[in-house]
């Protein structure tokens, strides 16, 4: 088969490129595939992809071979889709995505700031829902509700424009400065530094509050006061 | 005819599920709708024992698409209702005889031969859950009146937001009015309030819920019921109408009504 008449189609998606391969003989797509990289090597070096693969059996030699080679090429491949379910499986078994979803927030945390000292902040403008977990090591600020079961872990200040009933860390590295404002807080669990709050009674601070650590290194709630 | 693809899901079990897919098909296939149910528990077969068609499996999910049968002989007809059908699931396998890709192909194949499809999802969030979801237009999120129901929606209502699907309906089920008036339960607006997605239907606690469940005959068909009137509301909101909500707790209401009619008969 000649290059040309092999069907790749390159598609970019907000965290990276989507290849889509056609049929054909796994043996004569996959050498095709590596010759279009190379021909375009520096636009493909450091990439992130996601592999539509159509219908196409892949064992787990196959797309461990694939992964490895990919690799030598300096492009991660982090997901492989297929109507196969043999190759769905096989995905599955190395740990790949078999479908593309918007990034998990978890993996907000891969910024790399130094510390919250230079005073970035992480905006989350949605309601953080039960079983999500943002870390980040400056401050966060969410225009949302900050649901049971849901987690924010920041190094520095945590603002939340919304009601917070789920567990707020904030100055997480050990910053005693560090503060938690929101305009209703009903928390499972609340903590600064290395202070956890007591139980916080229904019905309390359904006002905007600050919390900040006292003089006698209570959790010290305070309503906020226009000035 | 292109079908709508409706997914009923809950994070937590037992709230429901089964019992709102059996009811909201029978009532969109009462309305002259041609519905097909699919039970996505595979491994935990419930729908068929609810809608009375245990007896009558031959082919189930699973024969579909390992290509054991066609789809068309896997669809079981309804002894009541000739435009509804159940595509039930395999007894024998677990959820890995699956893939959400196998779910969206069936879904398509059906799409041309039905105008619903309610496919009942699986407890928790695991696999399962992953499959039912694939295929659907539109999700249903059903939960109880209970902080741990609740929770468990909020976290599945978090997974479907990642997978930029619609955005899900909320059906409340077993409201039970007494009870939220001593403050014993929460309300409707508690769960809705935390949930923040928009309301498609509350159903009220009623034991007739059980007692249909156990006879394979769903309380839609029971004119009587205010929770069969609660599912037919729902079905028709389905269908884009606009149905007022039952009063539920207003004394000298309907609620009152329906059971000083039911305690006459």
């Amino acid at each position: 088969m000649d290059e040309q008449t092999i069907p790749i189609q390159i598609k970019g998606l907000r965290d990276g490129l989507l290849i889509s391969i056609g049929d054909g003989e796994w043996a004569t797509l996959e050498p095709a595939l590596f010759e279009y990289i190379d021909s375009q090597d520096s636009f493909f070096r450091g990439a992130r992809i996601a592999l539509d693969v159509g219908a196409q059996k892949l064992k787990v030699n196959d797309l461990v071979s694939l992964r490895d080679k990919l690799s030598e090429h300096e492009i991660s491949l982090w997901a492989v889709m297929s109507e196969s379910a043999l190759t769905e499986k096989t995905a599955q078994l190395l740990g790949l995505a078999t479908r593309i979803s918007k990034p998990r927030p978890e993996q907000l945390n891969q910024f790399s700031v130094d510390g919250h000292n230079n005073e970035t902040a992480l905006f989350l403008d949605r309601t953080l829902r039960s079983g999500m977990r943002i870390e980040y090591p400056g401050h966060i600020v969410v225009t949302g509700d900050v649901n049971p079961g849901a987690e924010i872990i920041a190094e520095g200040n945590v603002l939340v424009w919304g009601r917070v009933r789920g567990m707020i860390h904030a100055g997480a590295k050990g910053d005693n400065s560090a503060y938690i404002c929101a305009l209703a807080l009903a928390p499972t669990h609340l903590r600064i530094a290395e202070v956890v709050s007591g139980k916080l009674k229904k019905g309390e601070n359904q006002t905007p509050v600050i919390v900040k650590i006292s003089k006698d290194g209570k959790l010290k709630f305070v309503p906020w006061q226009p000035e | 005819m292109s079908a709508k693809i409706v997914t009923i899901t809950s994070g937590k079990g037992g709230v429901g599920k089964t019992t709102a897919v059996a009811n909201i098909a029978v009532a969109l296939a009462t309305n002259g709708a041609k519905v097909c149910c699919i039970d996505g528990d595979i491994g935990l077969r419930n729908l068929d024992v609810i809608m009375g068609l245990e007896n009558r499996i031959v082919y189930d999910i699973v024969d579909v698409i390992e290509g054991r049968c066609r789809l068309r002989q896997a669809m079981i007809r309804d002894k009541r209702l000739p435009e509804l059908f159940l595509i039930p699931a395999a007894q024998t396998r677990d959820k890995t005889a699956v893939s959400p890709s196998d779910m969206v192909r069936l879904a398509d194949e059906l799409r041309g031969e039905v105008d619903w499809v309610l496919i009942d999802s699986p407890a928790g969030i695991e696999r399962g859950f992953r499959n039912t979801i694939a295929p659907a237009d539109d999700i249903l999120i059903i939960t109880n009146p209970e902080v741990s129901a609740v929770r468990d929606a909020d976290r599945v209502i978090g997974l479907i937001e990642a997978e930029e699907k619609n955005k899900p309906s909320l059906i409340i089920n077993r409201i039970n009015p007494v009870m939220i008036k001593a403050h014993d339960m929460l309300s409707a607006e508690d769960v809705l309030d935390l949930l923040a997605i928009p309301l498609i239907g509350i159903v009220p606690e009623d034991e007739n819920v059980i007692v249909s469940a156990n006879r394979g005959s769903p309380i839609v068909l029971n004119s009587k019921s205010i929770a069969g009137m609660a599912f037919r509301n729902i079905a028709q909101r389905l269908e884009g109408q606009e149905v007022p909500y039952l009063d539920l707790d207003n004394h000298g209401g309907l609620w009152n009504r329906i059971q000083r009619i039911a305690g006459k008969n």
